[in-house]
């Protein structure tokens, strides 16, 4: 028997009708323990308090009403908290993709005295749990006054470790002849990095957007401490405010529920590949 | 001569480039790790409280009166059952699904990877908020599902023996399709002609799984566990979210502490009743049991694993 044959076995003997239906069942399954909580969000958003509270439960809403997601955005500052969030997750973003291209460069391409143990000490705060650092972070916020601001909210997330890191290998891939060759033409240092070093890495680089976006767009717990008003309560931290006050109120949560986890559901289904790379890349935050 | 002298300059002045890439890096490092990293261990060696208005050097005695405080015992307790509860199961299904879903004759990978995935990119507040009222004992839809199978119908949320376990399923649904993932890749660098000499030579499905996969596959099968143990030891929101507010308006970590885990329990002491040199201490613990995790993790992957 050659190995062509051999395979086709293995292919034959793969599609064992009884071990396929029972693959197919426990799929099936867990998908509606996947979704449970997703499909009965989305009917009760769009039902009545009296209808979300009868048992049995209706899964299409019979008496189907905008009303809730309405009262969400009238009783709460719901667009404020998602005005929050995207300003939040904007600047974060933005701010972790420079700071980790750049070191990640300057680690990479670059030596200097020192750089060695710098990388190592940059690396070791991945082991780091914020949860060590949350308190004196937010002493060092009281005293510089920035408690209840969007700086507060930002602050301890400017940089991150795993943004270095991941930089830092993918700068590696990069032929160093490409950027002396550009040196040679007397381009400057500024325009070599950002016109020659970044474009090789769209990959890396979305891969690291999508990453940081998810992680900070989910933060709860440092926001929970630093807000103490609507100015600057992000969409988690809002909702949970809300319940915090109005737990009786179902309907509006699960309204707020629904308008929060709507759009980065979409983002989601359209940038599906690039999200389980991002979301895969570490499952460390948070 | 000269030109030596030149090249030196030119690579000192390339140094200087390297070290302004890596400033606003370090700077950052510095402020938001190292600095509030050695604070927090200044603080957790006083008795600070900004409430009593106290602050005394009072040397390792946090650490030694945690080990006598009972919510630490308990909040240690919950998390360790928490972790026991959520990471096997989590390995356990998620392998499974992965093994599923690299079945060659099946159909619809693409569409149960996807919807095993929402869970992870569901964001979590809003997800509890679902979860907490799905758990309702009288109106919630997990009791109604029980109640058709005659099955006993707990009061879940409400009652110290069923919270923890409820919010496990959370912990457990939100984890799934983020280990699955990391799985099938594992799964997929297997080289296929091993299952095929191993077919020829007459080994049955389960040998091949017990002989091929699991070995080839433990490096990653470590690495998960070793990530969502550190991930359990962290957990925050599911319980704070399932257990404060909502419509029984509790506190979190209740009903009576049976879903304090750490994180809340440091919350709880820093945030709360303000005891920040106490709080600190017990970060601290937590800083400690996740740095012996991480170095065993390295340990156990650094050897080499025999097939």
């Amino acid at each position: 028997m050659n190995i062509k044959e051999g395979v086709y076995l293995v292919e034959a003997k793969r599609t064992n009708p009884l071990l396929l239906a029972f693959a197919y069942g426990i799929l099936i399954v867990g998908s509606i323990w996947m979704l449970l909580p997703l499909v009965w969000m989305t009917s009760a958003a769009f039902k009545p308090m009296s209808e979300i509270i009868q048992v049995p439960p209706t899964w299409i809403p019979k008496h189907f009403t905008l009303d809730n997601i309405k009262q969400v955005f009238e009783q709460v500052p719901f667009a404020r908290y998602f005005l929050n969030s995207i300003i939040t997750t904007t600047v974060i973003v933005f701010s972790v993709l420079l700071t980790s291209t750049m070191a990640g460069y300057g680690f990479a391409k670059f030596n200097f005295k020192g750089k060695r143990i710098l990388f190592l000490f940059i690396l070791s705060s991945l082991m780091i749990p914020f949860q060590v650092r949350m308190i004196p972070l937010y002493q060092i916020s009281q005293q510089f006054g920035i408690i209840d601001t969007y700086i507060g909210v930002v602050f301890p997330w400017l940089f991150d470790a795993m943004g270095v890191f991941l930089m830092h290998q993918f700068m590696l891939t990069i032929p160093n002849e490409l950027i002396e060759a550009a040196r040679i033409d007397g381009a400057s240092e500024v325009r070599i990095f950002f016109t020659i070093v970044l474009p090789q890495l769209k990959s890396a680089i979305s891969t690291l957007t999508i990453f940081t976006f998810s992680w900070s767009w989910e933060e709860f717990l440092w926001p929970l401490i630093i807000s103490n008003s609507d100015r600057v309560r992000t969409l988690p931290v809002g909702l949970q405010y809300f319940s915090e006050q109005y737990g009786i109120n179902i309907h509006w949560q699960m309204a707020g529920a629904f308008v929060a986890v709507l759009p980065v559901l979409i983002v989601f289904f359209i940038m599906q590949k690039q999200f389980v790379e991002g979301i895969t890349l570490t499952g460390m935050k948070g | 001569m000269l030109g030596v002298r030149k090249k030196l300059s030119q690579e000192q002045k390339l140094a200087w480039v390297g070290v302004l890439f890596v400033l606003p890096a370090v700077i950052l490092f510095v402020i938001s790790v190292l600095i509030p990293l050695i604070q927090a261990f200044y603080m957790s060696l006083f008795d600070w409280s900004t409430i009593r208005e106290a602050k005394k050097f009072i040397f390792f005695k946090n650490y030694i009166d945690m080990f006598h405080d009972p919510k630490f015992i308990k909040s240690v307790a919950v998390t360790i059952m928490w972790t026991v509860g959520v990471v096997p199961t989590i390995i356990f299904l998620s392998l499974m699904l992965a093994l599923i879903l690299n079945m060659k004759s099946l159909r619809f990978k693409g569409l149960f990877r996807t919807i095993y995935f929402v869970p992870v990119v569901t964001n979590m507040v809003a997800a509890s908020f679902v979860w907490r009222w799905l758990f309702e004992p009288s109106h919630g839809v997990i009791n109604y599902f029980l109640s058709l199978l005659n099955l006993p119908q707990p009061g879940w949320l409400a009652d110290p023996q069923w919270a923890l376990p409820a919010m496990m399923v959370v912990g457990v649904w939100k984890q799934i399709g983020f280990a699955m993932v990391i799985f099938l890749a594992g799964l997929q660098t297997i080289p296929r002609d091993m299952f095929e000499a191993a077919y020829i030579d007459g080994a049955s499905g389960l040998t091949m799984l017990r002989k091929i996969t699991l070995p080839l596959l433990n490096p990653t099968i470590v690495f998960t566990s070793v990530m969502l143990v550190i991930n359990a030891f962290r957990v925050f929101t599911i319980p704070y979210v399932m257990s404060a507010g909502g419509f029984t308006y509790g506190e979190p970590g209740g009903p009576l502490d049976s879903t304090r885990v750490f994180v809340i329990h440091i919350y709880d002491y820093g945030f709360r009743q303000f005891e920040l040199g106490y709080a600190s201490a017990n970060a601290f613990f937590l800083l400690l049991v996740i740095l012996i995790v991480t170095v065993l993790q390295f340990k156990i992957l650094e050897k080499p694993f025999e097939y």
